[in-house]
């Protein structure tokens, strides 16, 4: 398929990992700070193919991991609501709340409804006049303009039945909080290349400049993230740390200016809380003032229990960096992706589910501490 | 869940666009991308158009990639 194909070729694949293997290097850690990063590199063997020096830690950057208990427990009591529909992504459904998940309040009888797109939970607010259909807005800057254009549209369509529960989040602000937090030596971040369409490299420009760290901007097939690694491991060499952007195809410095657009419009920057990190400084999206009447926060009276945490689940430090899998008790054992105990576990893109998933091709060594093979050859996996 | 894939503009009405996805034509949404045209490139996530492809920029990345490729000997 035109713009991957070209991005998968073997033998380019091997001449970037030999330029990576032949760099002197310290022991370097590296971020990737998305989800969907995580993945690719577990997809394609990257690990595999990397010094033993060079470490690849995740992140925060999944977005239904994130997701605090309190507001998961939040869009449950409001889908027992018998006047609402309930619309979110798939990813949400099997997320473990305190008490329950949607999917089980679904079994037993709420009105909850998976959607590809806003705009299908759009339609069905069309479709069902006398109910209220409320989207559950989960995810990052990628996903936060498509809520917005949304309700936009409900506005210009005078669609008055759609309402909106904001969970969305801002990536810097959550690099920001586990720079400070020091629990973690980072020497340098993959930065979403998603998340990075709409807001442009700006918005990291502190990271260099306050904190010495290279950044680069990656693309999701192999030969990107090869090629944003060599260009981290330059930066360091070099000692010149900035924001480079490798995903260049996608990825324009001032961002996606009409996306940035509608979401100031329609959002204003708030404080927000992320499972295992906490509060963060202006790091969620709520509902500006002007909208406030779509917010379901202000049009419902949800009435929860206090949040509660799952047992023995340590995706707080798996979410931080701090640690893998393997250092949790339950990991393949009381905790897998048929029966998550945690949402590290439920998200295709959560940390645990992609070790679980990875792990029997032998992926995940390199992060258990099992010696890897130096100058082995190289394949990169289709 | 920031997954976003490249996908060809086949017909634009408004701000709306059938776009080619694995073969297939899907509805998508262009509110963000107004100015893409028939036959661009766009990223596909959530049913909306994020951005468009940098033909120019793609082809730049994929002549170093063959060139890297050239020194492999292969
Ligand atoms: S393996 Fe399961 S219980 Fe352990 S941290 Fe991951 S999600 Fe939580």
């Amino acid at each position: 398929m035109r713009f991957i194909d070209e991005f998968r070729n073997s033998a380019a694949g091997r001449g970037l990992a030999l330029r990576i293997q032949e760099k002197k290097v310290r022991p370097t850690n590296l971020m990737e700070v998305c989800g969907t990063h995580t993945v690719a590199i577990f997809k394609h063997g990257i690990r595999q193919i990397l010094p033993e020096k060079i470490n690849l830690l995740s992140g925060p950057g999944c977005p239904v991991c994130v997701t605090p208990n309190a507001d998961i427990d939040k869009a449950i009591a409001l889908a027992k609501n018998a006047q609402v529909i309930l619309t979110t992504f798939g990813d949400m459904m099997k997320v473990p709340g305190s008490y329950s998940s949607l999917s089980q309040v679904k079994a037993v009888g709420a009105d909850i409804r998976v959607v590809y797109s806003i705009l299908d939970a759009l339609k069905i607010a069309e479709n069902n006049s006398r109910k209220s259909v409320v989207f559950l807005g989960v995810g990052f800057e990628t996903t936060s303009p498509t809520t917005a254009s949304a309700i936009l549209e409900a506005e210009r369509l005078g669609i008055d039945n759609f309402f909106f529960l904001s969970v969305h989040k801002l990536i810097p602000p959550a690099m920001r909080a586990l720079l400070d937090s020091d629990e973690v030596h980072i020497d340098g971040f993959i930065c979403p290349g998603h998340v990075s369409t709409i807001i442009g490299s700006q918005p990291y420009e502190f990271i260099p400049r306050e904190y010495g760290i290279p950044c680069v901007i990656a693309g999701f097939e192999p030969l990107d993230i090869l090629q944003a690694i060599d260009m981290l491991l330059e930066q360091i060499s070099a000692e010149e740390p900035r924001v480079d952007i490798q995903y260049r195809r996608a990825v324009r410095k001032e961002g996606n200016p009409i996306a940035l657009k509608y979401l100031s419009t329609v959002f204003d920057v708030t404080d927000a809380r992320w499972r295992g990190i906490g509060i963060i400084p202006k790091s969620g999206l709520k509902l500006g003032q002007r909208y406030e009447r779509v917010d379901a926060d202000c049009a419902f009276k949800i009435v929860t229990r206090p949040p509660k945490e799952a047992a023995g689940c340590c995706c707080g430090d798996i979410l931080r960096g701090v640690s893998t899998p393997h250092e949790c008790g339950l990991f393949a054992k009381a905790c897998t992706p048929e029966h998550p105990v945690g949402p590290c576990m439920v998200s295709t893109e959560g940390t645990c589910s992609v070790w679980y998933l990875y792990e029997e091709e032998g992926e995940a060594l390199s992060q258990t501490g099992e010696p890897q093979a130096n100058n082995k050859p190289v394949t990169l996996k289709e | 869940m920031c997954l976003a894939v490249p996908v060809r503009v086949l017909q634009i009405d408004s701000l709306e666009a059938l776009v080619e996805v694995g073969g297939l034509a899907r509805q998508a949404s262009i509110m963000l991308v107004p100015d893409v045209q028939v036959g661009d490139y766009v990223l596909l996530h959530a049913g909306f158009a994020i951005q468009k492809l940098d033909e120019k920029e793609a082809e730049e990345t994929i002549r170093l990639f063959e060139e890297i490729a050239e020194g492999m000997g292969d």
